[in-house]
C-alpha cells in the first residue's frame, strides 16, 4: 500500500462493521482494533477461542527451477530443510545484517513456496526480492486478493475440525483444504502463544470463512488483543523489536539464522562480524514490580543515573495482572533478574529482566 | 452515553461534582468508553497545588496513557485512594468513581465549564 494512499478495506471489512468494531488504521488497511473489549478478547483467546482477520498480511508465491536455493540467499533460515508441506520462520535482511522483515516461509511443493510478511512491508519486501531474481524464476503477489484469518487458542482446533471436517496439520506445517467451492491453506501457526491455525483464502471467500467460525464459536478479536497476546508470548513485530538498524541476534532469533548453510545469505557477513565482536545490545522482555505503570514504547530504561536501554513495546498484560514490555537493553543488563529503572512521566519505577516468554501459553504446556 | 444534569463538565471530558469549597472529579462515561479498559490510574498527592486546565493525574487503558486535567485551580484536598486498585471501576462507574477533590481557590472558574446540555452537545449526543 502506498504511503499516503488511501485507506485499504480487507474482505471481512463488513463483518467487522456488523459487530460494532472500533476500527483504526494500521499499515494503511482499516483494521479492527476491538469489539467487546481488549481484555474480553484476549481473555477468549487464553481461555477458549479467538478468530483475528490478518487479511492485512502479504502472501506472496514463488515457483520456478532452482526457487528454492535462490530463496535460501536472501533468507536467514534454512529453506532447504523444508519438505512440502512444512514451513519455518525466517526473515529478510539487509545488506548490514539489518531486518527487513520477518516472516515464515512455508514449502508448497518441490519448487513452490508461499511467505506470509507483515503487512507494512509488502512493498519494500516486494522489490527487495523482485530486483534480486534470476530468470525462470516466477513471483506472485496475492495480497490484495486474499484474505487470512487466525483462529487461535485452545479450542481452536475443535472450530477448525468443526468448520472443515478435517484434522489441522501439525505444527508449521501447511495443507490445502476446501472450503465450499474454494482451495484455502491452513497452516498450524500463528502469534498469540496458543495453538491454533491461519487460514488464507480467495478474498471472495473470507467472510463466509469469518462467519462459520464465529457460527462455531471463535470470539472476534481485534488488533489490541493480537498485541497483548503476543507480547506476553514475547514474539516481536516489526517497526517495534525490529527494523533496518536491529539484527536478528540482537533480537534474541539466532535460531532462525541458519549462519553455516551452504551459498550464505544477504546479511551473513555482518552478522558473523557482529558475532565475532560481541553484542552491545540485546532485546529483553520485563515486567513491571509493584503495580506501577505500564511500559510505553520510547520509555527509558535506567541503571542509577545511566540510561541503558529503551522500550521497544509495552502494555498491561491481561494474564499476569502488571505492565510488561520489551526493551534493548546494555547486554551486561540484559541477564534474567536484572533490575533496572524505567522513567514514566518525570519518576522513576523498578522493572525487572524475566525470562521469555513472559507467559506461558498453550503452546508451552507441559514444558 | 450517560451525562448527568448535576454535574459540570469540562472539553477534556473531565466531570465536577460541586461540595461546598470543593470540586470532585471524575471522567466522564463518554471519556471511559473512548478509552477502553483502564488498567492504571495515577492520583495526584493531598495538598498538590494544581491550576486549572493543567495535567494532574493519569489513566492508562492497555492500549495507552491519557492525562486527566485540572477543571479548577487549587489545592488536592482528598483523592479516591481505593481506586488505583480498582480502575475497571471507572468504566463500570464513572460517575461514581472520583478521582480527586480541588479545594478551590477561585470558584469564579466554575463559570467557564460547561453544563450538561452543552457537553451532551460536545460528544454529539
Amino acid at each position: 500500500m502506498a504511503e499516503g494512499g488511501p485507506i485499504l478495506r480487507t474482505p471481512l471489512h463488513g463483518a467487522h462493521v456488523a459487530l460494532g468494531a472500533r476500527m483504526a488504521e494500521f499499515a494503511g488497511w482499516d483494521m479492527p482494533i476491538q469489539y467487546a473489549g481488549i481484555l474480553e478478547e484476549h481473555r477468549a483467546v487464553r481461555g477458549a477461542v479467538g478468530a483475528f482477520d490478518i487479511s492485512h498480511m502479504g502472501e506472496f508465491f514463488f515457483t520456478g527451477r532452482g526457487i528454492g536455493a535462490w530463496l535460501n540467499s536472501l533468507l536467514t533460515n534454512d529453506i532447504e530443510r523444508l519438505a512440502p508441506g512444512e514451513g519455518q520462520y525466517t526473515l529478510l535482511l539487509n545488506e548490514r545484517g539489518g531486518v527487513i522483515d520477518d516472516l515464515i516461509a512455508y514449502r508448497l511443493g518441490a519448487e513452490e513456496y508461499f511467505l506470509v510478511v507483515n503487512a507494512s512491508k509488502i512493498e519494500e519486501d516486494g522489490a527487495w526480492m523482485r530486483d534480486r531474481m534470476k530468470a525462470g524464476m516466477h513471483f506472485e503477489d496475492r495480497s490484495a486478493g486474499m484474505a487470512a484469518v487466525a483462529l487461535q487458542g485452545p479450542r481452536a482446533l475443535q472450530v477448525f475440525r468443526e468448520v472443515f471436517a478435517a484434522e489441522a496439520p501439525a505444527r508449521f506445517c501447511i495443507a490445502a483444504h476446501d472450503f465450499g467451492k474454494s482451495t484455502a491453506l491452513v497452516a498450524r501457526t500463528g502469534y498469540t502463544g496458543e495453538d491454533g491455525v491461519e487460514i488464507f483464502l480467495p478474498g471472495d471467500a473470507g467472510r463466509a470463512l469469518w462467519d462459520r467460525l464465529l457460527a462455531a464459536g471463535a470470539t472476534p478479536a481485534g488488533l489490541g488483543a493480537r498485541d497483548t497476546l503476543r507480547l506476553e508470548a514475547c514474539y516481536p513485530l516489526n517497526g517495534h523489536e525490529l527494523g533496518p538498524d536491529r539484527t536478528p541476534l540482537a533480537a534474541g532469533l539466532g535460531f532462525a539464522v541458519a549462519m553455516e548453510k551452504p551459498g550464505g545469505f544477504v546479511g551473513a557477513e555482518a552478522l558473523r562480524a557482529q558475532k565475532a565482536a560481541g553484542l552491545a545490545e540485546r532485546l529483553v522482555a520485563f515486567s513491571v514490580e509493584g503495580g506501577a505503570a505500564p511500559p510505553r514504547a520510547g520509555y527509558g530504561l535506567y541503571a542509577g543515573q545511566g540510561r541503558v536501554g529503551e522500550v521497544t513495546s509495552g502494555t498491561f498484560s491481561p494474564s499476569l495482572g502488571r505492565g510488561i514490555g520489551m526493551a534493548y537493553v546494555a547486554a551486561d543488563r540484559a541477564a534474567p533478574g536484572t533490575g533496572l529503572e524505567m522513567e514514566v512521566r518525570g519518576r522513576r519505577v523498578p522493572i525487572v529482566i524475566a525470562r521469555k516468554p513472559l507467559y506461558k501459553g498453550g503452546l508451552y504446556e507441559g514444558t | 452515553m450517560k451525562v448527568p444534569d448535576h454535574l459540570k463538565y469540562t472539553a477534556t471530558h473531565e466531570w465536577v461534582r460541586i461540595e461546598g469549597d470543593l470540586a470532585a472529579v471524575g471522567i466522564t462515561d463518554h471519556a471511559q468508553a473512548e478509552l477502553t479498559d483502564i488498567v492504571y490510574l495515577e492520583l495526584p498527592a493531598p495538598g498538590k497545588q494544581v491550576t486549572a486546565k493543567s495535567p494532574v493525574a493519569a489513566i492508562e487503558s492497555v492500549k495507552a496513557a491519557s492525562d486527566i486535567y485540572a477543571p479548577v485551580s487549587g489545592e488536592i484536598a482528598e483523592v479516591n485512594a481505593a481506586l488505583p486498585g480498582d480502575p475497571g471501576a471507572v468504566n463500570a462507574r464513572p460517575y461514581e468513581s472520583w478521582m480527586f477533590k480541588i479545594r478551590m481557590s477561585d470558584p469564579g472558574e466554575l463559570a467557564a465549564l460547561q453544563d450538561a446540555d452543552a457537553y451532551r452537545k460536545s460528544i454529539g449526543g
